[in-house]
């Protein structure tokens, strides 16, 4: 091929590369087709620079074929969206994504939570109310956000909004004593339930794909990440600010607490929300790098927790607390196993990596069956609303655990298309948890008296 | 004749697939051959081609190896897998039993505007 066609190439590829959605490995690929095009139209008598041409816009226009591209790697969508739209500074009117829509709805978010305050209901005296609803006031802001910023259809904004009002009822059924197990676990519950209307107000039709339902779990982990770095920089930001009003004598406290924060954190959970939409590729470089460190962290934890309870000897009768732990971390495993999904490069091949996710999820089971053991041991003296709670989400975690482990260790062996069966059984227990946890605040407590 | 692009994108995976059955292929010869097996009927582009190709890998059907070309370039081969064999055959059930179903619609439709001689003059 003569030096101006290599030339020429060479510009193509640049150029390739610089589109968005499309990885260096795909572009090589491509290049590869280009060259295929050349020698066959240069055998069959054109010019080099005639070659080029013809097979360049054969190809087709790098735009189109970067859409295809992005499109097949869905989660990379966002990037042809975002960047290969209207040329910056040339928004188009309608356009959702800009800033100030974004400051207007935290503002929004933080009204709906300073509402409850306005009404009476102070955190100080009024714990109860806001063990119960404080995530929906909290994401009421984020839902409506999401919903405006896709231009969701009627039929869903509809179905979100009646979903903010079933969880708001389910929440605050009952008349829960005070010190009752039954308040913690509402508390606990509801913010599941909450989580899961974030998600049909993020993915509406696509709720329905395992794919959409990733990119889901996927804005979850990002969202959550943002959600820690400002909740840090707010800290420090309050903290500093309340040195000056005890300067002058005045006592901030109150006011930070029952005002700011709250409405500070529902308005921050907005802005999370628009960042992970906006900036995301900082987050997406971030996270298989987080998956990276903390899931031998983890891995090595979860062994030496279980390591400390069959030190302790007796397995059957093992301390409250610790059983607690033992929840936790199952949810952490479940967690950190979605995470890894999310971080993981589309076409990436098993590794290392792959086995450390193993070690953790049978260290998790480990642990799991020797709560179970417990949690039966205790149900053998009497059926009580905490232990039925504990037993159902223990066994869900079971099931999740023990199939997410089967599928790793043959994704792990170099099975292909594992990946893909895992995201499907991962995304398809998301429901399952909205309905037991629905089932825990709505169902359980009348059934124990407790209501 | 003008292929609808439903029916392209239908019987891209198969073909895909039956493809590569005949032995490692990639994208610039697939293209070819599909060119060549439907005598020019089919014209792929490369953003159906692609897009396809890394779905199917991701299913597991396909696999996706970087090797070198006749001429010592980076090119990537892509190899049946027993997952891709299976659903091949699951896919020639399937197009089988369409085609047969039209065939025999069709074959009906030919049997009764040929005028039957014995019953025109039963």
């Amino acid at each position: 091929m003569s030096d101006t066609t290599e030339a020429q190439i060479e510009l193509w590829r640049a150029h390739m590369a610089k589109r968005p959605g499309v990885t260096p490995e795909e572009v090589d690929e491509l290049e590869d087709h280009l060259r295929g095009h050349v020698e066959t139209l240069s055998d069959a008598g054109l010019t080099g620079d005639e070659a080029f041409l013809v097979a360049v816009k054969r190809l087709g226009s790098q735009s189109e074929i970067a859409r295809e591209f992005a499109r097949e790697n869905s989660h990379r969508l966002w990037k042809q969206l975002v960047l290969d739209g209207a040329p910056r500074g040339a928004r188009t009117k309608g356009d959702t994504s800009g800033w100030l829509p974004m400051l207007a709805w935290a503002l929004v978010a933080a009204a709906v939570v300073w509402a409850a305050r306005l009404s009476g209901k102070s955190i100080e005296t009024d714990l109860p109310f806001y063990a119960r609803n404080l995530s929906l006031l909290g994401l009421a802001g984020v839902v409506g956000y999401l919903l405006w910023r896709h231009r969701a259809r009627l039929a869903y904004v509809i179905a979100s909004v009646a979903g903010v009002g079933v969880v708001a009822v389910a929440a605050n059924l009952y008349t829960l004593s005070e010190s009752g197990d039954a308040l913690p676990m509402t508390a606990l519950h509801v913010p599941i339930l909450v989580w899961l209307l974030v998600g049909l107000a993020y993915g509406t039709h696509r709720c329905r794909e395992t794919q959409g339902r990733m990119d889901f779990v996927r804005f979850t982990g990002e969202w959550l990440i943002y959600m820690v770095l400002i909740q840090t920089a707010s800290y420090i930001l309050i903290a500093i600010l309340a040195v000056v009003p005890m300067l002058v004598g005045l006592d901030p406290t109150a006011f930070l607490t029952e005002w700011v924060i709250p409405g500070g954190g529902a308005a921050a959970a907005v802005v999370a929300t628009w960042l992970v939409e906006a900036k995301k590729s900082v987050i997406e470089n971030m996270a298989p790098v987080l998956a990276r460190v903390f899931t031998p962290l983890f891995t090595l934890a979860f062994v030496g927790l279980f390591v400390v309870v069959l030190i302790s000897g007796d397995l059957a009768n093992l301390d409250r607390d610790l059983l607690i732990a033992c929840d936790a971390i199952l949810v952490v495993a479940v967690a950190l196993v979605l995470y890894n999904l999310t971080a993981r490069g589309s076409g990436e091949r098993a590794g290392w990596f792959d086995w450390v996710q193993l070690g953790l999820v049978a260290s998790a089971l480990a642990l799991d069956a020797i709560a179970l053991t417990n949690i039966l041991v205790r149900i053998g003296d009497g059926w009580t609303f905490n232990r039925t709670v504990v037993l159902g989400a223990n066994l869900i975690l079971l099931v999740n655990l023990a199939v997410t482990g089967w599928l790793l260790v043959r994704l792990a062996r170099g099975r292909a298309g594992l990946v893909t069966a895992l995201e499907r059984w991962q995304t398809s227990l998301l429901p399952v948890y909205g309905t037991w946890a629905l089932v825990v605040v709505v169902v359980l407590p009348p059934v124990f008296g407790l209501a | 004749m003008d292929i609808p692009k439903d029916l392209v994108a239908a019987s891209a995976s198969p073909l895909v697939l039956s493809i590569l059955a005949e032995g490692p292929s990639y994208g610039y010869a697939i293209i070819k051959r599909v060119g060549e097996l439907s005598a020019g009927e089919l014209e792929w582009t490369e953003g159906l081609l692609y897009p396809l190709l890394h779905r199917l890998e991701r299913q597991g059907h396909i696999r996706g190896e970087w090797g070198e070309s006749e001429t010592g370039r980076r090119r990537k081969y892509y190899h049946l897998t027993s997952d891709g064999e299976q659903a091949l055959a699951s896919h020639r059930e399937q197009w089988r039993a369409v085609t047969a179903a039209l065939e025999a619609t069709w074959n009906q439709m030919a049997a009764a505007i040929t005028p039957n001689p014995r019953g025109a003059f039963a």
